[in-house]
């Protein structure tokens, strides 16, 4: 079964619920979008996370209650470097929806969601620990997965597969 | 004579706290889960899990490997659940490819999915109960997983790291005598279930050190980002193979248990009768295992048949390129989640476009249900972490990846 094409005009795809509320909370925020393979991608900037993510819990259209994730991509040696990677779920309506930052590698930091939803304290952590991106706000941002005397980042992509000791 | 009047080390009042290291290395902490407790007493005042000891770093090494060299890596994420992986990640890739697969592969993964449930919720109710203290449960449901374990051996020759499926379907035919010995085995499963609730849920002394014991509401639940038994033994009815079918779910008529009091004893019940549903699942499946292939109808992508590979060129050719260089899949990104025995597990794939993953990233149940830890024991009694600890349902795999 072939694919469909990729879908990244925001003028297709504004009426989907969250695309629709998050545009009209505030055009800026929303710097692209994308459906892909039955998956909405919203491209939000890294000012505005926090509130996106407080909007799309709130409200009844969207009503994503629940954080299935947060993760990130490293796209080195291409700028903007890193991509925070939220999914949500909203539980009655049964959707998902994935929302991303870009963050060049000169200051990779972005504001924390753990006041939106405490469930993100470990994913941030893991973040943290293995791209190195810091989350302002976190209450306990240390490393998670690696001992806490670790040097370097190990999911970056100038980081060995092979490690270094 | 001062010594029989001693004065008090610690008057009341003063800081009487105590930190206590339940360290990796423990018999209960089912894995290698360091707690760092706080205790004034036996009271716990605070409670930090510290992981990261089973750490291995799957997720870069799956960034070297070709899409179908990565299906043995997922096994070993959740080892009590490795077909649940394999399948989660077969899903997003086959997702990512836009590839259909054939209904009896379809039926054959949801037959060894709830057989692998079966597997790892047997696994769960012997350790918890273990760790309360009711031994002989260890060694009944180690009786059954037996079984189950040699289907598994049967099927795939491996016992628990199975790797069975591949991108495209199923690696081989279930050999003769499977099916009637999935047939025999849930003839018989129903009454062992009931030779284990008979040891427990009405026994006074489980129910005194389960019921009421770590409670968690709904809301804080679905806050720190629990899910599957976890969650359901607070109230909330959210199962992903009912509501977001995967691999024809949705064929198949399953009642999901739902617990509202939000103890270990809710989430005990949540998982035992996920386990008669399981059966019930399995009958299903074996009445209605369709015709056909069980490998999708792609060359690029699936091996060909061994004996087509030892007589045609084209399959030869095949077989080599997918073997020498795998198979390229089309940039993009994909998040497949699945209904794990834990809960969400999810695998978000992003592709470049070659042969190899760009970025896999396991979203692990226990993962997000280890923060509801804190939140169970803070103020409890020390004995109740125990009991906690075993009504998550941890495995140190899938945390630390």
């Amino acid at each position: 079964m072939p694919l469909a094409p990729a879908i990244t005009d925001l003028e297709q795809l504004k009426n989907h619920p969250a695309v629709a509320r998050l545009v009209g909370w505030n055009a800026d925020a929303v710097t692209g979008v994308k459906f892909d393979r039955d998956e909405m991608t919203i491209y939000v900037d890294r000012a505005f996370i926090r509130e996106a993510c407080v909007i799309l819990k709130d409200d009844p259209a969207c009503s994503f209650n629940f954080l299935s994730d947060v993760t990130c991509v490293d796209w080195y040696p291409a700028e903007p470097r890193f991509e925070v990677v939220y999914h949500l779920l909203s539980m009655q309506k049964k959707e998902r929806v994935r929302l991303k930052v870009r963050l060049n590698s000169a200051s990779p930091a972005v504001e924390s969601i753990t006041s939106v939803w405490p469930g993100a304290n470990y994913f941030e952590r893991e973040v943290f620990d293995l791209f190195g991106i810091r989350f302002t706000g976190h209450p306990y941002l240390r490393r998670i997965l690696m001992p806490e005397d670790w040097e370097g980042h190990p999911l970056r992509k100038d980081y060995p597969v092979e490690g270094y000791r | 004579m001062a010594h029989l009047n001693p004065t008090p080390v610690l008057e009341p009042g003063q800081d009487r706290t105590m930190i206590l290291n339940m360290g990796p290395q423990h018999p209960s902490t089912h894995g290698v889960l360091r707690v760092l407790l706080e205790i004034d007493g036996e009271t716990v005042v605070r409670l930090m899990p510290d992981i990261g000891y089973l750490h291995t770093g799957i997720e870069k090494t799956c960034e070297a490997k070709f899409y179908q060299q990565v299906v043995p890596l997922t096994d070993r994420i959740d080892y009590l659940c490795p077909m649940t992986n394999n399948l989660c990640y077969v899903l997003a890739v086959e997702k990512l490819l836009g590839l259909e697969i054939p209904p009896k592969a379809q039926w054959l993964r949801v037959l060894l999915n709830e057989l692998t449930r079966m597997n790892s919720h047997l696994v769960w109710l012997g350790t918890h109960a273990m760790d309360i203290g009711a031994l002989t449960v260890f060694l009944y449901c180690f009786r059954e997983r037996e079984e189950i374990l040699r289907m598994f051996e049967m099927v795939s020759g491996q016992r628990m790291m199975t790797s069975y499926f591949r991108v495209g379907g199923i690696a081989l035919e279930p050999p003769l005598g499977f099916f009637d010995r999935v047939r025999d085995f849930a003839g018989y499963f129903p009454e062992r279930i009931d030779q284990y609730e008979n040891l427990l849920t009405g026994n006074p002394i489980w129910m005194m050190r389960t019921k009421g014991v770590a409670r968690m509401t709904a809301e804080d639940a679905i806050a720190l980002g629990a899910t599957g038994p976890t969650l359901r033994g607070s109230g909330v009815d959210i199962d992903l193979r009912r509501d977001m079918p995967y691999s024809s779910y949705e064929k198949f008529q399953f009642k999901v248990p739902i617990s509202q009091e939000g103890d270990v004893f809710a989430r005990y019940m949540c998982r035992v009768q996920e386990l008669r549903e399981s059966v019930g699942i399995v009958r299903q499946a074996l009445d209605g295992m369709p015709e056909g292939p069980i490998k999708a109808d792609a060359p690029g992508v699936v091996l060909p048949d061994r004996e087509k590979m030892k007589t045609q060129m084209e399959s030869l050719i095949y077989h080599f390129k997918i073997i020498t260089e795998g198979f390229a899949v089309p940039a993009g990104e994909v998040y497949q989640a699945v209904e794990s025995p834990r809960g969400e597990m999810g695998y978000y794939i992003v592709s470049d476009g070659t042969a190899k993953p760009y970025r896999v990233h396991m979203r692990s149940a226990c993962f997000a249900n280890l923060q509801t830890l804190p939140t169970m024991c803070e103020g409890r009694l020390l004995a109740d972490v125990v009991a906690a600890i075993g009504s998550i349902d941890i495995v140190l795999g899938e945390i630390d990846r």
